[in-house]
């Protein structure tokens, strides 16, 4: 733990060092939120829309999709320091593999709770309404910090096997359509045609339904396990695949 | 003698403007082909807006029937013309950074070490960009009609939307030219994109107008690009009339202008500090 807390630690810093690395994680997520609610708006008057506030509806996504790409961050940072010599260094070290899986998720998962914070709160400065109060607010913060724990395990395991920046553009590219090709725009049951069959099969369906819990209405158990058990599901085979990843790096 | 002076130097005028004509065929000719020797630089301008319109057509199908949607038939027709205006600005900002690598690597100093039309050089890029620009909105119309799509201006309205395509593409590689040659650098170029991005999303290019409200309504009402967008989109599912035709050629015109005389105004200042 100790040398997972010092590579935590050396994340977070570069991170205050380099702020113009982690401001587009932030600002994407308020963007997305106030103008996908904006653009959409009139979406919410279709029968069956689940609420009214359309950015009740966006800003999970939002939230989402920032938690997601900040995790592939985490891939791009092990791209720099393979580049740069500085993974070799680590590796030569005596310190337990998983640390350096690990270390850099702490910081991820601290990143992440800060940009699910500053954008809940802008959002609700444009409007947004929690419906279900604490509880429904741990539903978005848990499905962001479980988003982020996929997607930097996916973006460790690329950055693991290309060793380069050819790695980054698969990394974001599956996270895009992967999102996306959801109830990402809006929910199943106002979707038509081949999205609702790809959507309906998606995990990430689950996961941004567990995020928009404590924005439609009540937060139900029905509402939740889907999206737990595609959090853990993926998460455990992603970071698995980083893992073996990385042991592809001492063969 | 006069008239002998006269008759010569006008022959020599001519003479400079046809080679600078052929000069500024061959750079135009140099930025399409780039374009199909790199299909990578293409695929952002290509793949992503017909993404978005498949996924907007399954996602808001419905919201068709919605009271203030323009009368359409499908999504696919409404989206049409914000799918074309999308692959044009990007499409436009990968030309400006074309230029500004062209600067970075020497290439444009190399041009001006030669005894090349200054101005073709701008005009040649932007030439490649309309003609790129063309392609897509022809590309896009076409490949969507098997997907139930109809254009009610017909082949001529089609044709209006090519030249407008063409002319979007002039107005928006202008403003990134400016940039690359008061820069010179194609990161700075690519930092425009984002704020291509916000200004599309704060337009009318994926939903109308006038099923918006509030703050976000007036800005897409004082956006240009939503005055692009709907010259087009009038003659996909209105039909031809004068007011579409002029909508998407005159807004166009406008800010081809001010992209182009920021751009003459760039380019000579980047000549004359060499």
């Amino acid at each position: 733990m100790r040398s997972a807390s010092a590579l935590s630690t050396r994340a977070l810093r570069n991170t205050r060092r380099m702020p113009s690395t982690f401001l587009p994680t932030l600002a994407m997520p308020i963007f997305q939120s106030i103008a996908f609610a904006g653009t959409f708006f009139a979406i919410t008057k279709v029968p069956g829309f689940p609420t009214d506030r359309s950015i009740n509806w966006y800003m999970p996504l939002a939230v989402c999709m920032g938690a997601a790409f900040g995790g592939v961050g985490l891939g791009f940072s092990a791209i720099k320091d393979m580049e740069n010599g500085f993974f070799d260094r680590l590796r030569m070290a005596p310190t337990p593999r998983r640390s350096l899986i690990i270390g850099p998720l702490i910081s991820c998962y601290i990143r992440t709770l800060v940009v699910v914070t500053v954008v809940l709160l802008v959002s609700i400065g444009f409007g947004a309404r929690p419906t279900s109060g604490v509880v429904g607010l741990a539903m978005l913060y848990i499905a962001a910090l479980g988003l982020s724990t996929v997607s930097a395990g996916w973006g460790l395991g690329i950055a693991f096997r290309f060793r380069d920046m050819r790695g980054a553009a698969i990394m974001q590219l599956t996270l895009f359509l992967t999102m996306f090709l959801s109830s990402a725009q809006t929910p199943l049951n106002v979707m038509t045609g081949w999205l609702h069959t790809v959507a309906r099969y998606n995990p990430a369906t689950n996961i941004l339904r567990l995020s928009r819990q404590g924005f439609l209405g009540d937060v139900t158990w029905d509402g939740v396990w889907g999206g737990l058990v595609a959090l853990v599901g993926l998460s455990v085979l992603t970071l698995w695949f980083a893992r073996r990843g990385l042991d592809s790096l001492d063969r | 003698m006069t008239a002998t002076l006269s008759v010569q130097s006008t022959a020599a005028m001519n003479h400079n403007w046809r080679i600078g004509f052929r000069q500024t065929v061959a750079m135009s000719k140099r930025s399409v082909l780039a374009l199909w020797r790199q299909p990578a630089l293409v695929v952002p301008s290509m793949i992503f807006p017909l993404f978005f319109a498949a996924l907007g057509t399954s996602s808001f199908g419905r919201a068709i029937n919605l009271p203030g949607f323009p009368k359409v038939d499908s999504f696919l027709d409404f989206s049409l013309a914000g799918t074309i205006v999308q692959g044009v600005l990007f499409g436009s900002v990968q030309s400006g950074s074309a230029l500004a690598t062209d600067i970075e690597n020497g290439f444009f100093y190399r041009l001006m070490a030669a005894p090349s039309s200054r101005l073709g050089i701008l005009v040649g890029r932007l030439a490649g960009a309309a003609a790129y620009g063309a392609f897509q909105t022809l590309f896009f119309s076409l490949l969507l009609l098997p997907f139930g799509m109809s254009i009610k201006g017909g082949p001529l309205g089609v044709l209006i939307m090519v030249v407008s395509g063409g002319l979007i593409a002039i107005a928006i590689s202008g403003f990134m030219a400016a940039a690359a040659l008061k820069t010179g650098s194609s990161e700075a170029v690519q930092g425009i994109f984002p704020l291509v991005f916000i200004m599309l999303f704060f337009s009318s290019a994926f939903f109308p107008r006038q099923t918006m409200s509030g703050a976000y309504k007036h800005i897409a009402d004082f956006n240009p690009i939503s005055h692009l967008i709907e010259g087009m989109r009038d003659i996909c599912i209105d039909g031809l009339s004068s007011g579409a035709i002029a909508r998407a050629i005159l807004v166009p015109i406008a800010i081809m202008i001010v992209s182009f005389t920021l751009a003459l105004r760039a380019l000579a200042q980047r000549i004359a500090a060499q």
